[in-house]
Parts: C-alpha cells; sequence; structure tokens
C-alpha cells in the first residue's frame, strides 16, 4: 500500500533473531523506502536495537531475508552493509574529541597517497559537506569542543562522505537542545529530498510524527502496526506500543501511606556548565509509599536519583531524610542514614563480579557483621540465607560466584544487598531494566512487602507499563523536571506519553 | 530458594573435586594448566634442577633456598593486597633499601639528638618496629599522593621508587654501615638472630614468612577490610556504592605493602649483617612476577596470598637453581624477565577465558547475546577504543 511498483531500498522479510532461548524479533518485515523518513519505535525491549543491528551488518539474522534494492544480501558487518550504502549513526556518535572535524571525517578513510595524509583536501571536502548541510563548523574545529547538536551533525557528514543510500538514525535527539532538533530535522528533510532513506528511531513519539513520513512500530519482538504518519496520532502509537493493560502485568494492592519520610526541596544537578540535568525539582516521599518516575531518556532520572544518594556531581539543593539534612553527607554516611541505591547498571555499579552471591550481598553492611574487624561467618552466612530467601534469588550455593545467576537473580542479589542495610528509603534506577517477566514479578511483590513494612520506594522506568502497573503515585520528568504528580488512577498512558515528550518540541515540523 | 545449608562442602574439597574433574577431561586441560600453573612451575624447577645438580634436592640446600624465598615472599604478599585492589607498588625494593639504612642506622651509629647532644639506642625489638613503621611510613605517602592527588599508582610509585632510594643512599652518602652487633652496654645485640637464627631447628626467616603468610591469609580471607579490597578491586564503583570508603582501603594496602617491604629490608640486612644503600634493589620485579604467576590480576579483584607465596617459590628457586648450577648472572636476568612477561601473559589469557566464560553465560541464561546488550536497547559492542571516546565525548548521562 505504501511502496510503490519499484522495490524498497531496504527491506528486512520474515527475520527473526533468537538469542539462546529468548526470541528478540519474530517474523518481522519492514521496509526502508527511499526519500522518506521511516520511524521504528517501539518500548525497551520490543526489538528496535535488533532490527537496527541487522540492517547495520551488526548482527545476522537467525532466519528470514534482507533485500537491498530487491536483491537478497548477506551482511555480516558494517562494512558490508557500508558498500551496500547503510551507515549507522550511533546514538553516542563515537566521535574522537581530540581530533579536528575533518580528521573525524576522513578517519580509517584518510585522502592521501602513500601514507601521507592530504589535510587540505580533507578539509575542503569537510567545508563542502558542511555546506550542504548549512552548517557553519570550521574543518579544523577540534570535535571535543562542539556542542552536541554540531557533532552530531559532524557524524552526519561523516556518514555523507561515502556514498550513503540509507542512513540509520539511533534516538539522535535524546541530547540535543530544541534548537538543535530544529536544525536537526531540516537537514534529515534535505537528506530525504535528496533520495536517501532515514530509519529513525526515537522514543519521542510527538517528535516521531513531526519528522516522519512511515511509521512502524515494534512490541515484542513483533510488528504491531505500520501506517503513514499523517493518518495516526499519539494514541494510537502508545495504544500498540504497550499492548498490555497494566493490571495484567503487576498485582498491585492498595496501601494506607504514613508520614512523609524523604522531603526534597529545589534539588538541581549540572550537566553542563551551561545546562542542568536535573532542575529545581522538588517533591516528597511517604512511609509505605511506592512511587515511579517515568521519563525519556535523558530526562534526568538517574541523576536525581544519584543526586539523592550523593554520588551526583556538584548538585545543590535540600534533601532532608526523616528530618536530617543528608545534602553534605557522603554515600557511607547516607547509607548509614537509611538510604540506599539500587543503581542502573548493575554490572558496572550493582556487583563485584569476582565475588560470591553471599561476598556481594553482604558487602554494604560488612562491619555489622563482624567483631573486631573479623567477619563473622555464621552470622554472615545466616543473614544473608534469610535475604536471598526473601527476595527469592534462586541460587545453589551461595559461595558460587555472583556472575553465574541469571540476569534477573544477579538484580535480586543487588536488591539484597540493599536489604540488608535495613534503608527507609530504597532508592531504585530501572530496577527492572534486562530481568525476565518471572522475575519481574518477583521483584515487584518484594517492593510491596517492604512498603507494607513502612519503607518508602522510589524507582525510575522508561517502561510505561511498569510506571502505571507498580507505582502508587507518579512523577513524569521532561529535561530535568518534574513536570506531573499524580497519584495511581489519575494518570494514563497516553497523558504519560505526553508529559514526557518536551512541548516545545511539537511546533518543529517539516 | 535458599537450599545453600543443605548440600554445603569445604571450599578446599570442592575445589580439589573440580580439579580431579578437569583432569579427567582433555578439554579442559588449558584451563586447568592456567589455574595451577604456579604450582606447575615449581614442580618443573624442582626436577630440572634436581636432573642438573645433585645437590639440589638436598635439606640443606632447600632450607638456604627458603630463607631466600621468605624475602621474596614477604614482599611479595604485601604487593598482592595492592594489586588485588587493581594498584601496582614498584617502591617496594626501595622501602626495603630505606627500612634497612633506618635500622642499620640506629644499631650502628643509635639516634644522635642533636640539641640535647645525647646518642639514644634502641633495644632490636624496638628498631625492627621502627624499621617496620619506616615502611608504613612509604606505604602511607604512597596511598596519600594516589588517593590524594589522584596520581595513578603506577607513576606514584614509580616515582617513590626513586625518591625513597635516594633517602636511603642519603643515610650514609652511599656507605655501609658495617657494624650491627650492637653492644651489651647499649642493651640492642642480637639483630643477626631474626635473619639467622633458629626457632626449635627453624630458621626464622621461615618463620617469619609463615606468621607473614597466616596473618595475610587471615586479612584476606576473614576480616571486613580484606573483603573490601576484593571489592575495590573487582569493582571500584559497586564498592563505593555500597558504602565502602575506597580511598580507606587503597590507603591501607599501601601501608600494608610497605610494612611488608620494610620486613624483608630488615631481614636481608640481618642476614648480611650490614646495611648497605642498594639493598633489595630490583627486588620490586621479582615481588610483582611473584604475585602475577601465583594467579593474582593485574586488573584487580582476583587472587590468593597463598597463590602469591606459591609464585615467590616459583621466582626464587628458579634463580638459586641457576645459580647452582653455574648459569651466568647474565642469562639468570633473561630467565627472571621471561618468566615476568610469561606470568602476565599466562594472567591475560586466564581473564579473556573467563570473560567469554561469563559471556557464554549470560548469553545462555538471559537469551540476549552480548552484542545486544544484558541491557535492553543497549548499543552495540564497542571497542575499548570506542569507549574511551564515548566517554571522553560525554556519555548521553540520561537513563
Amino acid at each position: 500500500m505504501i511502496a510503490g511498483h519499484e522495490p524498497a531500498l531496504l527491506r528486512a522479510e520474515d527475520v527473526s533473531k533468537v538469542f539462546g532461548g529468548t526470541v528478540a524479533l519474530q517474523n518481522v518485515s519492514m521496509s526502508v523506502h527511499a526519500g522518506k523518513v521511516n520511524v521504528l519505535v517501539g518500548e525497551n525491549g520490543a526489538g528496535k536495537s535488533t532490527l537496527m543491528s541487522i540492517f547495520a551488518g551488526l548482527q545476522l539474522p537467525t532466519s528470514g531475508r534482507v533485500l537491498v534494492a530487491g536483491n537478497e544480501v548477506r551482511m555480516g558487518s558494517p562494512r558490508d552493509a557500508g558498500a551496500l550504502g547503510i551507515r549507522l549513526i550511533h546514538q553516542e556518535l563515537l566521535l574522537f574529541p581530540n581530533l579536528s572535524v575533518a580528521e573525524n571525517i576522513f578517519a580509517g578513510n584518510e585522502i592521501g597517497t602513500f601514507g601521507r595524509v592530504d589535510l587540505g583536501s580533507q578539509e575542503d571536502r569537510t567545508s563542502d559537506l558542511l555546506t550542504q548541510l548549512g552548517q557553519n563548523i570550521s574543518p579544523r574545529t577540534i570535535a571535543g569542543d562542539l556542542a552536541v547538536g554540531a557533532q552530531q551533525m559532524v557524524a552526519i557528514c561523516k556518514a555523507l562522505s561515502h556514498n550513503v543510500k540509507a542512513l540509520i538514525m539511533d534516538e539522535p535527539t535524546s541530547a540535543l537542545s530544541a534548537r538543535e532538533v530544529d536544525a536537526l530535522f531540516r537537514v534529515v528533510r534535505a537528506l530525504v529530498d535528496r533520495g536517501v532513506g532515514i530509519i529513525y528511531i526515537s522514543h519521542r513519539i510527538d517528535e516521531l510524527l513531526d519528522v516522519g513520513d512511515l511509521v512502524t512500530v515494534l512490541r515484542d519482538g513483533r510488528v504491531v502496526g505500520n501506517a503513514v504518519a499523517a493518518d495516526v496520532d499519539r494514541s494510537w502509537i502508545v495504544e500498540r506500543m504497550i499492548g498490555r493493560k497494566p493490571a495484567e502485568m503487576f498485582a498491585h494492592r492498595p496501601r494506607t501511606v504514613g508520614k512523609p519520610i524523604l522531603t526534597v526541596t529545589r534539588l538541581s544537578v549540572p550537566r553542563t556548565a551551561t545546562s542542568s540535568a536535573v532542575c529545581e525539582v522538588s517533591f516528597s516521599l511517604a512511609e509505605g509509599e511506592i512511587v515511579g518516575i517515568y521519563g525519556l531518556m535523558g530526562a534526568g532520572r538517574t541523576e536525581l536519583l544519584e543526586a539523592l544518594f550523593g554520588t551526583a556531581y556538584g548538585a545543590v539543593g535540600q534533601i532532608s531524610l526523616e528530618g536530617d539534612d543528608v545534602q553534605d553527607m557522603s554515600v557511607t554516611e547516607r547509607i548509614r542514614s537509611g538510604m540506599f541505591l539500587v543503581p542502573e547498571d548493575r554490572q558496572r555499579e550493582g556487583l563485584v563480579q569476582e565475588l560470591s552471591v553471599k561476598a556481594n550481598v553482604s558487602l554494604a553492611h560488612l562491619s555489622s557483621l563482624a567483631a573486631a574487624g573479623v567477619v563473622k561467618r555464621q552470622f554472615e552466612k545466616s543473614a544473608v540465607q534469610s535475604l536471598v530467601g526473601q527476595v527469592g534469588i534462586k541460587v545453589a550455593d551461595m559461595e558460587d560466584p555472583v556472575t553465574s545467576l541469571s540476569g534477573g537473580n544477579q538484580q535480586k542479589a543487588v536488591v539484597a544487598k540493599a536489604l540488608m542495610t535495613k534503608p527507609n528509603v530504597l532508592l531504585m534506577d530501572d530496577p527492572m531494566r534486562g530481568v525476565d517477566i518471572g522475575a519481574k514479578s518477583d521483584l515487584f511483590s518484594t517492593m510491596q512487602g517492604l512498603a507494607d513494612d513502612g519503607m518508602a520506594i522510589l524507582f525510575t522506568s522508561s517502561d510505561i507499563i511498569e510506571v502505571l502497573g507498580m507505582a502508587d503515585r507518579v512523577l513524569v520528568m521532561a529535561a530535568g523536571r518534574i513536570v506531573v504528580d499524580l497519584r495511581r488512577g489519575q494518570v494514563t498512558a497516553d497523558a504519560l506519553v505526553a508529559a514526557a515528550n518536551p512541548h516545545s518540541l511539537a511546533s518543529v515540523g517539516a | 530458594m535458599a537450599v545453600t545449608g543443605l548440600r554445603r562442602r569445604p571450599r578446599v574439597i570442592s575445589d580439589l573435586a573440580e580439579v580431579i574433574s578437569d583432569l579427567r577431561t582433555p578439554r579442559r586441560w588449558p584451563k586447568l594448566v592456567l589455574r595451577l600453573r604456579a604450582f606447575l612451575a615449581l614442580i618443573a624447577i624442582i626436577v630440572v634442577f634436581t636432573s642438573l645438580s645433585p645437590f639440589f634436592l638436598t635439606w640443606s640446600n632447600l632450607q638456604v633456598m627458603t630463607e631466600h624465598v621468605a624475602i621474596y615472599a614477604i614482599m611479595a604478599i604485601g604487593e598482592a593486597f595492592v594489586i588485588l585492589t587493581a594498584g601496582i607498588d614498584l617502591s617496594v625494593g626501595s622501602t626495603a633499601g630505606l627500612a634497612g639504612m633506618v635500622v642499620g642506622a640506629l644499631l650502628d651509629q643509635g639516634l644522635v639528638l642533636h640539641p640535647l647532644g645525647i646518642i639514644v639506642f634502641f633495644n632490636v625489638p624496638i628498631v625492627i618496629l621502627i624499621g617496620l613503621g619506616v615502611g608504613a611510613g612509604v606505604g602511607a605517602v604512597n596511598g596519600t599522593i594516589i588517593t590524594r592527588l589522584g596520581v595513578t599508582p603506577f607513576i606514584a610509585t614509580l616515582g617513590m621508587l626513586s625518591f625513597v632510594r635516594g633517602l636511603a643512599d642519603l643515610t650514609t652518602n652511599g656507605a655501609t654501615y658495617p657494624n650491627l652487633g650492637g653492644s651489651a652496654h647499649d642493651h640492642n645485640t642480637g639483630f643477626a638472630f631474626i635473619g639467622t637464627g633458629e626457632l626449635f631447628h627453624v630458621p626464622m626467616t621461615i618463620v617469619i614468612l609463615i606468621v607473614f603468610l597466616v596473618v595475610g591469609v587471615f586479612i584476606a580471607k576473614r576480616t571486613v577490610f580484606g573483603r573490601r579490597v576484593y571489592a575495590v578491586g573487582g569493582n571500584d564503583r559497586a564498592a563505593r556504592l555500597s558504602g565502602i570508603r575506597v580511598n580507606r582501603v587503597k590507603m591501607g594496602v599501601y601501608v600494608i605493602s610497605g610494612v611488608c617491604a620494610a620486613m624483608s629490608g630488615i631481614l636481608i640486612t640481618s642476614q648480611l649483617g650490614a646495611a648497605f644503600p642498594g639493598t633489595a634493589t630490583d627486588y620490586e620485579l621479582n615481588a610483582i612476577a611473584a604475585v602475577v604467576l601465583g594467579g593474582t590480576s593485574l586488573f584487580g579483584g582476583r587472587g590468593t596470598i597463598g597463590g602469591t607465596v606459591i609464585g615467590a617459590f616459583v621466582i626464587s628457586y628458579l634463580t638459586d637453581g641457576m645459580v647452582l648450577v653455574g648459569v651466568s648472572e647474565f642469562y639468570q636476568l633473561l630467565a627472571q624477565g621471561a618468566v615476568i612477561v610469561t606470568a602476565v601473559a599466562l594472567d591475560e589469557a586466564q581473564r579473556r577465558r573467563l570473560a567469554r566464560a561469563t559471556y557464554v553465560q549470560v548469553e545462555a541464561v538471559t537469551g540476549v547475546s552480548g552484542t545486544d546488550g544484558v541491557q535492553q536497547e543497549a548499543p552495540p559492542p564497542e571497542t575499548l577504543a570506542q569507549r574511551v571516546v564515548a566517554e571522553a565525548i560525554g556519555r548521553e548521562g540520561g537513563s
């Protein structure tokens, strides 16, 4: 219906991808058309990244075919994809911050002979490319000195320095200001006019509808929607993205909420010298309350939790825990005052991979399990054992390395470590990330049990279902601010998404 | 599911069972060789030198060689604590030298208090404690430079290697303290005992090695501090977020390393019966080699004190064996260099093997390959360079 008679520029046909026992993509077909912005949207874990990786040659499909201009191809590396005119602009740009713009654009592909780099020609070509995009950037500028938006332009130029037919852009606007987004969209339009097919991945639905021509919605590894952008609206997309009703996922039960325990007043965290990751945020948390923070990538959720726990650099504002000001306390002191953070990235920040399950769980509370600096082993064992039981870690032997656990059980181990310190306020940064369904429901029932006993829990998520299903109260963050603070039941999925999308972008159009 | 208590066996037995099962499976032999490398190397050395010299495997030679081992092993035990935190201490040889000189000065010259015009002599135990205190002091300076000034351990301790050796030279302008015997009048005789004496027919150096080994293993395995050392080396971000004061732990390991190095220096001085400023020059290489050969990862978080002592046996027996069969000193240097590089290469191989095993495990358990990330929607795998670049330009902080 959408395509004309000529074959699509790039097409996935009946593509499946299986990792171990999990199906990441199931019989997915998607066409990418030349001269169009082909939008790919879905929640975390829907399979967007996997599909993008297959298009970019980073992964091969388990089954199914990839066609370029109607011919089946096998792209085993990004180089293969590049030879066919398919380029990916990574979300994190991957520029060399210490090299000039021109050197970045031609890195690995230098102009010159016998190993001598012809800097002049490189700079001339760079100027040409930048001019084509209407950018006023000197080829000699050091890339690291540019603003993120300008760096994005350099990354685009780098792709254009090759023969590019299809350009994959992964969350290109997540770090951009409204003005930069505006500039980016103009460039996207210019590329489309030149016949380039854009594959555009983003969580920002309002923005997708502005810039996109065709929309494909993924959920749980399947295509659940395919439409011309002009024919659909936000609710249409949200409905397809989330599919299920929140109540079906999480067995929430109502609770009575006690007195306020954590009060945050005008808390800010700088991102750069001139911008804030968290901006003048105020809210409070009561005993026995589970509060969910929803927000898009870059909204400042992680920075907010880090500021509460004392690990965000340069945070200012007031944080009062049970009436005590904790803002000047170190992490160690905050833990002692009854706070604990389950960090977002459990591999990098949550676990010590070399240690056993037992040693990880007891790590934060060791001194209380010791006499004169010597760990009381029976004490430690029984303390860990009871927590392992409480959060339901499936482990054969507590002395096994923590890396032998599945993702969900590793997360439970981090939670057990947190509970060992008997916190009154538990901060959980995206606790359900990379966790299977069974472990999700275990974790949620643990959280409810803790809240019943009076613990205040603040968690973040970029999964709408999780926030709506688990939280007693929902906060929405956008651009560093809390824009919604509503009780459970007062907020719908549609309203959540609308609030999380920065409004300033709504007017930016093609 | 806390079924743990039901089928718990001591680690030693389950480890042994694992080794035996690996022995039965040829496919796992490479893993086994990597794991038992220090032990196998030690056996190889004993077999080779026994066949080359009839004197090698004699009781008296083993005793002499083991006294040499003690010097390296005590130093290496301290080094192991540092390396377990993913640090390194290059200053241990110089620290040993300085401690030896301080002890020598106190025994030979006494403490000269110029304003009062008196000279104080301390008895031997006090002198030794002061010597160990000097080591602790050097360690504390290392720790301060690393934790407060943010200088990387390699550079900080490289600087101290030179600085502390300079201090040792300055005590006498390069000369030797020849007379450490003390005098009955000053109540400071008997220094030779700790290096050359015997306790129940066991050489004192070996007694001291056993004490350091037992205490070292106890600290590493049983104390809160030891657990924190492993945590800091394994993942210092996770350690920090668990409320561990990472800088204190780092400070602690450099102090331990300084004390151990000083003990080595004092033993050498006692054995020689003289203190000279060049004592233990280049010993840091042997200490590091012993640690790595003993299975401790240079990336931190993995390794044992016991393994380190076996590593010290390998290094020391190799050197002494070559002396015994008359290999030129220059070839000894070649051999030592080769052993160090081989030890680190083996460690690297083991690390890759472990990384791969974890990767496969993660993939199998979560059903998500490393490429797609254990985290959902993770970016494709990055090379180290890419990651450095990405971090340098400021990762999207968001969520």
